[in-house]
């Protein structure tokens, strides 16, 4: 059932709406403090009309108060928040047009999926005929034409998030705010789901900000990734960049997955672990020489069989074309190393190998 | 009563067992469920008899009757208007805005229940104006007091088997102004919770003696009390039949408020899901 696609439907064309209909969107110093917990600490953000952006952050790292903030439901301390270059702080959440989708149980359970994708038009006081038309076309985009009259207790997880998905986009909103729309869904369905949010908000041009703190998501999904922590942007850009060229330790950390290996870091730019030297990439300057952390990814280590090796080889687990072995060197340090399932077979658990550096160009942090 | 409780408590916390359940139901329960249907039925049992079918008949010719009745009926609907007009606001913003306020709340609501219904009717009397002490009214007034925790207790049920800081924020981002929100959406998810409240209300003026009797109104219960001296058979259908109408709302809000629920998925209170939180505490 989850399996109805959204961009069949959409195929023909979005009935009643232009190609691009985003408006930009800009966050400037925006600070907010709930008590003593400063949520969002002067967080800047430019989003381009049409851009999916989304913000990454463990929790508590303020993205959600960001989103409610756009959306109207909670007001800045200080800074300006503009949409289509109009200051948006005096208008009430209910006259921003802009579309919501929450994490769950959003929709009135009061209501069927028609009467509830015709709710923001009724609101506007159109009239019935055209509400459920219109209701009824946002629900054939969405693939759920089928279940308009069911409540939402009688759709699964998956559709009522396709409901409330077309609830928002029935009221051709300037901006799309996705709260974390698929973390309550199991994987499966979020992935389908994950899909068919971004074909649709591609082919709508709406300029959409996306919740989330599940990094996959955050990069298969974006235009842009902002990775925030204790309320700034760390750093913000697009995926490929974020992984491979991280601003900060705590990007590097975050997004992907990564190896602090006890090392040195010599005055001129040159880090050297596991008796191999890397130099060191930029945006780490601020990191004082002597002894450091060396951040590297599972892909960038070598590693070998070899007798009296530096590690030994404590389990490995295969993901498909590559096989991750999991290593645990002298000083008890353990690292992740990803090879080609091909050449996996001779790292047996209980294995002696040699792990090394590839050369690569590395990210250092301070020894935690 | 207690049976039903526990066994609703149990099949919350544990997942059903389907398989189990019907093999491993113990003789025992059945044995203690028949003692407790004797326990209550018999006395009803012996009224009926000693009231005869006859006297249901009388009930409604005597002096008072009707006046009695009436004034009752009129008491209610006055009280649970109040009720509902002071509380559903009350609760729906201290759910929204101050829900660290939820404790104190409940604090305040369970106050009613603590203090003795005479000390409260005394106290009453001692400070109300004339104009209202010449009037039955009052007594609404107190009986609002009085139905509070019930009232509060199935609307804090009702909101919170919702996510209604979520409901309300999708509403408002759809474009609902506060009204809209109120009446589209909160509202018709809450109404089992409403009608719970209604009839817990509605029962407690129908039954509540103390107050009317020092405030000298002759209520149905009062006006049941005053007949017992004359003749008993008469006030016993009386009694009955203010016992029977009362069921028939219990029975009216867990058939009519069930189906709504089950139809609609919202949230679903029922009696027993209101009696238990005041049984647990």
């Amino acid at each position: 059932m989850e399996a109805t696609n959204i961009s069949s439907a959409t195929a023909a064309g979005v009935p009643g709406r232009a190609a691009s209909g985003g408006a930009p969107v800009s966050l400037r110093e925006v600070s907010r403090s709930f008590g003593a917990v400063r949520a969002l600490n002067g967080l800047s953000l430019e989003i381009a009309p049409g851009e999916l952006v989304a913000l990454l952050g463990p929790s508590g790292c303020g993205k959600t108060t960001a989103l409610r903030i756009l959306a109207g439901f909670e007001t800045a301390d200080s800074g300006t928040v503009t949409v289509d270059g109009k200051d948006i702080a005096p208008v009430p959440p209910a006259k921003r047009d802009m579309g919501m989708v929450f994490q769950s149980y959003s929709l009135f359970p009061n209501m069927s999926a028609l009467e509830n994708v015709g709710f923001g038009l009724r609101m506007r006081k159109m009239s019935t005929a055209d509400r459920r038309r219109r209701a009824r076309e946002q629900l054939e985009l969405v693939g759920l034409a089928a279940q308009a009259s069911q409540f939402p207790h009688q759709l699964s997880g998956g559709q009522q998030q396709r409901v409330a998905l077309a609830r928002a986009l029935a009221i051709q909103p300037r901006v799309l705010l996705l709260d974390e729309p698929l973390s309550a869904l199991d994987a499966k369905v979020r992935l389908q789901l994950r899909e068919q949010i971004r074909s649709l908000q591609q082919r709508l041009g709406i300029t959409t900000l996306f919740v989330t703190h599940d990094q996959e998501e955050a990069l298969s999904m974006a235009d842009r990734v902002g990775v925030m922590k204790d309320g700034m942007l760390e750093q913000i850009a697009v995926p490929s960049e974020l992984y491979t060229r991280p601003a900060t330790a705590f990007v590097a950390e975050f997004v992907g997955t990564m190896n602090r290996i006890p090392g040195e870091l010599s005055g001129g730019g040159q880090a050297t672990a596991l008796g191999t030297v890397a130099g060191v990439q930029s945006g780490c300057a601020d990191v004082p020489a002597g002894p450091v952390d060396v951040l590297v990814r599972p892909e960038n280590l070598r590693i070998a069989a070899i007798a009296n090796g530096n590690g030994i080889v404590t389990s490995r687990t295969f993901l498909g074309s590559v096989t991750r072995i999991h290593v645990l060197l002298s000083g008890d340090v353990t690292v992740q190393v990803d090879v080609p399932s091909a050449t996996a077979t001779e790292l047996a658990p209980g294995a002696s190998v040699q792990v090394s550096l590839d050369g690569s160009p590395v990210q250092v942090a301070e020894r935690s | 009563m207690a049976a039903i409780i526990s066994d609703e408590l149990a099949n919350e916390t544990a997942p059903p067992r389907p398989h189990r359940k019907r093999r491993s139901y113990p003789v025992w329960r059945w044995i203690i469920l028949l003692l407790t249907a004797v326990y209550f039925l018999i006395p009803l049992y012996a009224a009926l008899r000693f009231a005869g079918i006859a006297s249901f008949g009388d009930v409604v010719h005597q002096t008072g009757f009707s006046d009695a009745l009436i004034l009752s009926l009129k008491l209610a609907v006055i009280t649970t208007v109040l009720t509902m007009a002071l509380m559903v606001p009350t609760t729906i913003y201290v759910h929204l805005r101050l829900p660290r306020m939820r404790r104190l709340l409940e604090s305040i609501t369970i106050l009613p229940i603590v203090i003795p219904p005479v000390v409260l009717i005394v106290g009453v009397l001692e400070v109300a104006p004339g104009y209202l002490k010449s009037t039955p009214y009052l007594l609404g007034l107190v009986y609002v007091i009085l139905a509070m925790p019930f009232a509060y207790r199935s609307l804090d049920a009702g909101l919170r088997a919702l996510e209604l800081r979520t409901l309300v924020d999708a509403a408002s981002s759809l474009g609902a102004g506060w009204l809209s929100t109120l009446w589209r959406v909160i509202l018709p998810n809450l109404r089992t919770a409403l009608l719970s409240a209604t009839v817990l209300t509605v029962a407690l003026v129908l039954g509540e003696f103390t107050m009317a009797s020092l405030d000298l109104y002759q209520t149905f219960p009062v006006w049941i009390v005053a007949f017992d001296q004359t003749s008993g058979p008469v006030s016993t259908a009386a009694s009955l039949l203010a016992l029977f109408v009362t069921w028939l709302f219990l029975l009216l809000i867990v058939t009519v408020g069930g189906r709504r629920a089950r139809r609609t998925g919202g949230a679903q209170v029922d009696l027993i899901s209101v009696t238990r939180r005041d049984t647990v505490r």
